[in-house]
């Protein structure tokens, strides 16, 4: 009896000191994830992927043959450097709101001259089936490295997005009732080892947003922001999104405008 | 064809550290499709590098080497300026040859 009243005791005093140090609950510096990133940082593979999009934005393609050089990424037809971190935006030639992929499919369609559908054929690769959009965002987004997070939200359009987004990032569907916040809307929350950024928390919301795109190690490839929005819905058991949707605009333009300010850093090196 | 190479090497105190990151898919052949079909084995056999026509290190790669492989070493006698060529062939054949600066 004595005995049993002291392991409650200890198991009450293990609890609190696991409840007042959020560094027990695998976070921070002593994670086993984040000792494994920080080995395997400063080489990442996405390099390759960044080398490969830029050949191919130079590269004259489509019924056109011309290169995307003249694509317009909203800070001015044919510039790269800066142009992810005020992405999402509003588009005045297109009258809507378009993250990178999305802005990519225009430019491939309006310059290159091919249809919608090609522009949007394979955007995630698979093994032997390389993407040519993978290899783009990581040539577009390596050229905002270090720069900080600051996408508009002044346009009427982009402030529309933005509620959008935000409420689908609440809303909660699908057989097991999840919404976005439901892994990513509380502290401390984690999948197995994984811990699970908040992004209604400033903080993890601009870590989060400014390490997207990244070479996943466990897939081998550079993913996209929509790869990994898909991702959440497939876990959510939702419906896959068309590729480049408003809704994907709508809920990237809710998740980049919460990371104003952030230093931007991808493609980023992931699990 | 393949992809190139991302080639880094940098001298410092006469030891000159040379990192090569090679874009290959490195199957093992040990997985299945989804149709159930082995994926055939595919990966680099051979990797060679040469300081001014020396070669100064190979390296035989098998299956348990990753996808997109990532080799570092470093060796004496370069200078800032000098050349180093990488090349690499698989078991298809296939080459692939890429040159970088030490720094």
């Amino acid at each position: 009896m004595k005995k049993t009243k002291k392991l409650i005791l200890m198991a009450s005093v293990l609890a609190a000191v696991c409840a007042a140090n959020p560094a027990l609950a695998q976070q921070g510096k002593d994670d086993p994830l984040t000792k494994y990133r920080d080995m395997l940082a400063g080489d990442n593979p996405a390099e390759l992927s960044e080398m490969k999009g830029e050949a191919l934005w130079k590269t004259a393609r489509g019924p056109n043959k011309v290169s995307l050089e003249k694509c317009d990424l909203g800070v001015g037809a044919g510039v790269v450097a800066g142009a992810y971190v005020k992405l999402p935006r509003y588009f005045e030639d297109t009258k809507m709101v378009q993250d990178l992929e999305s802005r990519l499919v225009t430019c491939m369609v309006m310059l290159q001259g091919m249809t919608p559908a090609e522009a949007r054929k394979n955007p995630f690769s698979s093994p032997g089936k390389p993407s040519d959009m993978e290899a783009l965002a990581s040539y577009i987004t390596s050229q905002s490295r270090g720069l900080k997070m600051a996408t508009p939200l002044s346009h009427p359009k982009e402030k529309e997005a933005y509620a959008i987004g935000k409420q689908i990032f609440y809303y909660r569907a699908g057989p097991y009732d999840f919404s976005c916040a439901t892994c990513h809307g509380a502290p401390d929350k984690r999948i197995r080892l994984q811990y699970l950024p908040d992004l209604t928390n400033p903080k993890d919301a601009r870590e989060a947003y400014a390490t997207w795109p990244a070479y996943r190690v466990s897939q081998g490839e550079v993913r996209t922001m929509q790869h990994r929005l898909n991702d959440c819905f497939r876990q959510q058991r939702l419906h896959e999104h068309l590729y480049t949707s408003d809704a994907i605009t709508a809920l990237t333009m809710f998740l980049a405008r919460n990371a104003e300010g952030a230093t931007y850093n991808a493609p980023a090196l992931k699990r | 064809m393949a992809d190139p190479m991302r080639i880094r090497a940098a001298e410092k105190a006469g030891v000159t550290e040379v990192k090569v990151l090679m874009s290959h898919e490195m199957e093992t052949g040990q997985r299945k499709d989804g149709a159930g079909k082995i994926v055939p084995a595919w990966f680099i056999q051979n990797v060679s590098f040469k300081h001014k026509d020396k070669e100064v290190f190979t390296a035989q790669f098998g299956t348990s080497i990753s996808k997109n492989p990532l080799l570092s070493f470093r060796f004496k006698g370069a200078a800032k300026g000098d050349k180093i060529v990488v090349n690499w062939v698989d078991n298809h054949g296939d080459k692939r040859q890429d040159e970088g600066t030490v720094i």
